[in-house]
């Protein structure tokens, strides 16, 4: 099937972009990518199965009005037959917009590649993480928005053409007064390996050891609920059913006893090691490896231990 | 300010989720529905933090069956003015978004607010839609609004930080964690909802764009390896060797 994947402005290095690509290419027919802005680095998305990448660089920043137009004129381009998104905060606004522009259904947080065998069905994450669904699309034209870290990019090699595109994105209707971003960390719903903690840590101040376990795995840090509310960390380390939910590689949870709200949030981690005083504490239930103790005295000889581990590797 | 909150019926988060029917439907045996906690705590209660300082009216609507009334007199009780049912099964998003596009093109509403996601189908699909089917600017996920006249200060999460945004009314926005705090409905509220108007009507007809076949539940997970705490390289290399992650 012809697929056109959208990739946000400055993201063509990022691995949820090589994802939606892979997944685009492996629908077995052309694939085209579409973004705005700068259009530098576009044409290593080949690497992953991208035909060709249309930028429309005359603008550099746009709301989702303007990002639904331009994905819309590039499906018209192009008569890409499934459109692929990366399901993050951009594809959740543009997505649902486009699916009624195209009058194409969406399928949303998809987690596998789609069964074409019999009409069109694709597996999603529903329930919090709790469950999964079969979802059948029964339009022409499909929309699959993809939950990060669910296929694993390929690199197959090659480049891909990069052209101009005229993407008709219109009058901007969303104003940016500021952006904030945090400097240097590494945003956790694309991280592969993340550190948390929560009230077992007994306040901010030592949040040190967390820290530094973060930093010799190259980790994103979290927390619970309790901690973000009561202002130890900012809002959004939070991860549970009202904060992010995550689906890393590896999750470290120190002093979070695993409440079914933030077992929601972090139940689709492929590996996910418990540490806790408690060894009553219903985490365990959803671990793979847990460790009983104190968290002031695991998590720096955890870190030790890896230390060690990379430097012999 | 003319305000509709969409509120959507889920289960409570603690319910124990399971499928009947050859794993075709949500086991609804035993399990109490709430109002969806992001179209309660943060879309309605910011509707009426709203209403309360500049004056409005906060009209509440949900497509649902007459079992979820449940939900729509909560809503009142905490202190929405009316209520809006679509008489039907909530079959998917999009059939949903249109019920209440379509009500809305009838009823001139300044904002359109929902929660950022329902905690049963965690899509964020129907606002969007709802979005794009008024032809207004939709800020999804937004932690804060407040409204100066005809302009609307979001702040809402971006990819890897947060943004203030103004956008002008007529528009749909979505709320997440931060927007509100959950109110409490009292006595008052629960004898005022009784009382308050509720307006059913028909839904329009849709064509089917989605549909879930089926459901199935994760595989059970193996037990819990507990390791020694002084023994952290086991760990390490558990994490390496078997689990392959670092």
């Amino acid at each position: 099937m012809k697929a056109l994947v959208y990739i946000n402005t400055n993201h063509f290095a990022a691995k949820a972009s090589f994802e939606a690509v892979t997944y685009a290419k492996k629908l077995g027919g052309e694939v085209t990518v579409v973004a705005y802005g700068n259009a530098a680095g576009a044409e290593a998305l080949g690497a992953y199965g991208a035909n060709k990448v249309l930028v429309e660089s005359s603008i550099n920043e746009a709301d989702n009005q303007q990002i639904t137009r331009l994905v819309a004129s590039a499906v018209e381009a192009t008569g890409a037959e499934v459109v692929i998104f990366s399901h993050d905060l951009v594809a959740k606004a543009v997505a649902p917009r486009l699916s009624v522009r195209l009058k194409a259904g969406l399928i949303s947080g998809a987690i596998a590649l789609p069964e074409t065998g019999n009409g069109f069905t694709c597996k999603v994450n529903v329930f919090s993480g709790k469950a999964f669904g079969n979802v059948a699309v029964k339009t022409a034209v499909k929309i699959i928005s993809l939950l990060p870290n669910s296929i694993q990019p390929e690199n197959v090699g090659g480049t891909a053409i990069v052209e101009t595109f005229n993407g008709n994105m219109g009058a901007v209707a969303i104003k940016v007064m500021d952006t904030k971003k945090p400097e240097g960390s590494i945003p956790l719903p694309e991280a592969d390996l993340v550190v948390s903690a929560g009230r077992g840590l007994k306040g901010p101040e030592n949040w040190g050891i967390v820290e530094d376990l973060a930093n010799v795995l190259g980790a994103a840090t979290a927390c619970s609920r309790p901690v973000a509310d009561i202002g130890w960390r900012p809002h959004h380390e939070h991860v549970g059913q009202t904060g992010v939910a995550i689906r890393p590689n590896l999750y470290i949870a120190a002093g979070i006893s695993g409440a079914i709200q933030h077992l929601a949030g972090v139940n689709g981690s492929k590996v996910i090691v418990v540490i806790n005083s408690d060894s009553e504490a219903p985490f365990f239930k959803a671990a793979d490896y847990g460790i009983v103790g104190d968290a002031f005295e695991v998590l720096p000889k955890l870190t030790e231990a890896l230390k060690n581990f990379k430097n012999a590797n | 300010m003319n305000i509709l909150v969409c509120i959507s019926k889920s289960p409570d988060t603690t319910s124990k989720i399971a499928f009947t029917d050859g794993n075709t439907k949500f086991d609804e045996n035993g399990v109490q529905y709430i109002v969806n906690p992001y179209d309660e705590w943060y879309a309605l209660v910011r509707a009426l933090e709203l209403k309360e300082t500049i004056g409005g009216n906060v009209t509440i609507i949900t497509v649902g069956n007459a079992a979820d009334e449940s939900i729509i007199r909560k809503a009142l009780a905490i202190g929405a003015d009316n209520a809006v049912r679509i008489d039907a099964e909530p079959t998917d998003a999009f059939f949903v978004a249109t019920q209440i596009a379509d009500y809305a093109k009838k009823n001139n509403f300044d904002l359109v607010l929902t929660g950022k996601e329902t905690i049963n189908y965690n899509g964020s699909q129907v606002a969007g839609m709802v979005a794009e089917f008024l032809d207004v600017p939709f800020a999804s996920q937004a932690s804060k609004l407040d409204v100066n006249g005809t302009t609307l200060t979001l702040e809402q999460e971006i990819v890897g930080g947060l943004q203030i945004v103004e956008v002008s009314t007529p528009a749909v926005v979505s709320c997440a964690k931060g927007m509100a705090e959950q109110r409490i409905p009292n006595m008052r509220g629960i004898m005022a909802a009784r009382t308050k108007p509720l307006e059913v009507i028909a839904p329009s007809a849709v064509e089917v764009y989605t549909s879930f076949e089926s459901y199935s539940l994760p595989d059970a997970k193996k037990a819990c390896r507990m390791i020694d705490p002084s023994n952290m390289a086991e760990l390490v290399d558990l994490l390496h060797n078997e689990a392959k992650v670092i």
